[in-house]
């Protein structure tokens, strides 16, 4: 009897894996980062290019990095909920224009409303390598000390936002 | 008004596949003749109005109907009306129609070809079928509706996915499909079998054409699918280990076991509790591949957009499926008997060796592909299996199996004898040897995987010479040609499958030991060198397509000064979603392909480029079609058509006519 049920068990011990692995996200890549400082940079702004953007400027604050492009289709669905938290105003968000043009970055932006501070530009792409970039959206969440908290690959989702980035940030703002 | 018939349609067919999933079986269990004969008549009522709701699927499409919400995501006014037809099956909801659909067919083609089975098998086989079609028109209409309105409607559809915006991938999902779901008929049998107690070579009988041909088609599906990734995706692979591609390897190496265990129970009365767990693997691992493709616990470069509550949906379909499945055969199996028995070395004793190693390749394939979700579910981290491991994993499985591929239709059945084998197979045993290794050496590149791969082709061949030449010794006739042709088609069919995977090993070996790769910067007017050929840049022009721009680039490949061809790649940029593909440009050929794509565009009209000379890359394909072509020409076999040809009505005529009084 017991040899005949061997294929149910071994497929029952499947399916118990497959269900947890539903809960799971396989998009989820733990970034090396986390728990490292921010890497620095020094990259001209958006809007006023004789202006520089870096994290130095933000020491003491829980803030989030943002890499969008005007060219990127998660950013135009993640957008929304980038408003959204920038209305809210639990965190400001900070933008960086990843491999873009900069004409079509502010037509980007004045077209569909913008909910960055400031905006650093990363033409080639260097700071992006810096901090791991994926693909854009990517957006890091950066205590008061300068150290990356949490890394969000993709397009963030009213979900994320509500039961990760907030809680954190106010942990975050608490210490 | 459209959608809305093929909405209802499908809730017609879940109303009649539910009477068709309970009735006949029950009617089976007591023997109730009149709830059996509701079988047939409800399998052929809900392929038709599946077919109607596919039909509705594809006006919507035609019409480009963008109040549907599936027309308007995956299709475009501006894509072309093969395309747009293609596109039904383009994503997740039509791909469960289509699904859907191709069972119904098979329900239907067993209706057909089924009178001479009992009516009490005939209407388990069709509910259990039907019990299956339950839940994929439950899954579509709860979770995944194809018929979903978008109100208000869109002005312009997103567009078919690029990729799939090609021949290649119009036909692969249909075949790949009836291969999947024809495995729902080998199933059905079986779950029959187990239900009516009766596992008899009768049985394997019946079960076999319906399980070769659903094999034909997977395999014909697969190398489709290859071919595709080969000339679509633009880096030259054709198989990378994705869960995706592996999802239909394994049914297919459960299949292929199955084919060659039914074959034992249908001449020899054995294996009949093995054949029948094949059975149910070859089916379940289809419904498996649905779920990893489908529910997106895996990643994959395929990506298909994934929901939690499908995969949900689809994880409790397998468990009462499957399960339930495995548990009846727990509980019923035991008593199945164990048929004759055979010594070690024999020509059963051969063919469970190479079920055992095609079920263990299965399983390592399964490990490799579950492996980063068992890993990730214990929490132990993120890690991703990738060719390396299956690659040393599955050709130690397959080479003995293969080996004894050469050996099997030589040994006798029940017992056979060593030092008679080793004496038949003394000559082709020592060509192959001695062409394997002298082989690589005289094209200029020995390595032991290389020997390997063509020791192993080889030997199919010689093996199968030997093989030819003693069968036409036992049989009649006077001369050569009566000879050839009183050969069974089933053997005929066997030789020229196991000749397919010959052709088809050629091919990955000489790809792997002598493809040479290119990545250059061109200039116009520059030229690159590959192999024998000379490839010289002569510019890149704009051109528009239907829904696309594109830069194409043009080749010139000379060999030895003469002109070859002339090679076309392009770099298109979809206009709906902006999407970049690469088109790479092949000039195939018999002993070698010639592929070009190309990378980005570089300064003063340079461009970066990726040049291939890949030798006898297309027998891995052609393989696999030989391989398909034995299957069909084993299921042509005059046994089969006697079967089909001699309907004996399997409730006597009288009776039936009192019953439809009755009725």
């Amino acid at each position: 009897m017991n040899r005949f049920l061997l294929p149910l068990s071994i497929f029952i011990v499947v399916v118990v894996f497959l269900g947890i692995g539903l809960k799971l996200n396989p998009r989820e890549i733990p970034s090396p980062l986390v728990g490292k400082a921010a890497p620095d940079f020094s990259q001209p702004q958006l809007f006023e290019p004789t202006k520089v953007f870096a994290p130095a400027d933000m020491k003491g604050k829980v803030w989030l990095l943002n890499f969008w492009a005007s060219w990127c289709s998660g950013c135009k669905t993640e957008h929304p909920v980038l408003m959204d938290l920038a209305k809210s105003g639990y965190v400001p968000i900070y933008g960086m224009d990843y491999k873009d043009q900069r004409d079509e970055a502010m037509t980007w932006l004045s077209r569909w409303g913008n909910p960055y501070p400031i905006v650093g530009v990363d033409d080639a792409g260097r700071v992006g390598i810096n901090y791991g970039v994926y693909g854009v959206p990517e957006t890091y969440v950066i205590d008061k000390q300068g150290v990356i908290r949490y890394k969000q690959i993709g397009p963030l989702d009213p979900d994320t936002v509500e039961k990760k980035i907030v809680p954190l940030v106010k942990q975050l703002e608490a210490q | 008004m459209i959608p809305e018939i093929g909405h209802f349609a499908l809730i017609l067919a879940l109303c009649v596949a539910v009477v068709q999933g309970i009735l006949p079986i029950y009617g089976a269990a007591v023997g109730n003749s009149a709830l059996m004969a509701v079988a047939k008549p409800a399998a052929r009522g809900q392929f038709l109005l599946v077919l109607t709701a596919f039909g509705c699927l594809a006006y919507a499409f035609a019409d480009r109907d963008f109040s549907v919400l599936y027309v308007a995501a995956t299709s475009n006014s501006q894509l072309p009306l093969h395309y747009r037809l293609a596109a039904i099956w383009g994503a997740h909801e039509g791909s469960l129609l289509l699904w859907t659909l191709i069972l119904t067919i098979w329900m239907f083609a067993v209706t057909l070809f089924s009178a001479h089975l009992p009516e009490s098998t005939r209407s388990r086989i069709l509910g259990v079928m039907g019990l299956v079609s339950i839940g994929f028109l439950l899954f579509m209409l709860t979770v995944s509706n194809p018929f979903e309105r978008l109100i208000p409607a869109a002005a312009e559809g997103r567009d078919l996915n690029p990729l799939l915006q090609d021949p290649g991938m119009v036909i692969h999902p249909p075949m790949l499909y009836m291969g999947y779901v024809g495995f729902s008929v080998a199933f059905a049998f079986a779950i029959a079998a187990l239900l009516g107690g009766n596992l008899d070579a009768a049985w394997a009988r019946w079960s076999r054409p319906w399980t070769t041909v659903a094999w034909c088609f997977l395999t014909v599906g697969i190398a489709m699918g290859s071919g595709w990734a080969y000339y679509e995706l633009g880096w030259g692979g054709w198989w990378f280990w994705d869960p995706v591609e592996n999802a239909s390897f394994m049914p297919w190496l459960a299949g292929t076991a199955l084919v060659h265990s039914l074959a034992v129970t249908d001449k020899r009365g054995g294996f009949k509790v093995w054949t029948v767990l094949l059975a149910i693997m070859a089916f379940s691992l289809s419904l498996l591949g649905t779920f990893l493709v489908r529910s997106g616990v895996l990643t994959s470069v395929h990506a298909f957009a994934t929901d939690p509550k499908r995969g949900m949906f689809i994880l409790v379909f397998l468990a009462i499926v499957i399960g339930g499945s495995l548990a009846l055969y727990a509980w019923r199996a035991p008593r199945v008997g164990l048929g004759g028995s055979f010594a070690s070395v024999s020509r059963e004793g051969m063919l469970l060796a190479n079920n055992v190693l095609l079920v263990a390749a299965m399983g390592s394939v399964l490990l490799g592909t579950l492996y980063p979700l068992f890993l990730d579910a214990l929490d132990l981290g993120k890690i991703s299996v990738g060719p390396p491991y299956f690659d040393s994993v599955f050709v130690p499985l397959m080479a003995p199996a293969i080996f004894l591929m050469g050996i099997g239709p030589l040994a006798q059945w029940k017992k056979a004898s060593v030092p008679d084998l080793a004496k038949r197979l003394r000559w082709a045993f020592g060509v192959s040897v001695v062409t394997a290794i002298t082989l690589p050496i005289v094209m200029g590149n020995w390595t032991p995987l290389l020997s390997l791969g063509l020791l192993l082709a080889i030997w199919i061949l010689t093996t199968g010479v030997v093989s030819l030449r003693e069968r036409l010794a036992h049989v009649a006739g006077n001369n050569l040609m009566e000879r050839l042709a009183s050969v069974p088609r089933s053997y005929w069919g066997m030789q020229v499958a196991h000749c397919g995977i010959a052709v088809f090993i050629v091919g990955v070996t000489m790809v792997k030991g002598f493809e040479t790769e290119k990545d250059v910067r061109m200039n116009v007017g520059e030229t690159a060198t590959i192999g024998d050929y000379m490839f010289r840049f002569d510019g890149a022009q704009d051109v528009v397509g239907p829904n696309y721009t594109a830069a194409r680039g043009s080749f010139a490949v000379s060999r030895d000064g003469r002109e070859t061809t002339l090679l076309y790649p392009e770099k298109r940029r979809y206009t709906a979603q902006n999407q970049i593909m690469t088109e790479a440009a092949i000039d195939p050929g018999l002993l070698r392909d010639l592929y070009v794509s190309l990378g980005e565009p570089l300064d003063d009209g340079a461009w970066s480029v990726r040049l291939y000379h890949k030798p006898f890359v297309d027998w891995i394909w052609g393989g696999c079609f030989i391989m398909a072509f034995g299957g069909v020409i084993a299921i042509s076999d005059r046994r089969y058509r006697i079967a089909w040809r001699r309907q004996e009505p399997a409730v006597p005529a009288p009776t039936r006519a009192a019953r439809r009084k009755v009725a």
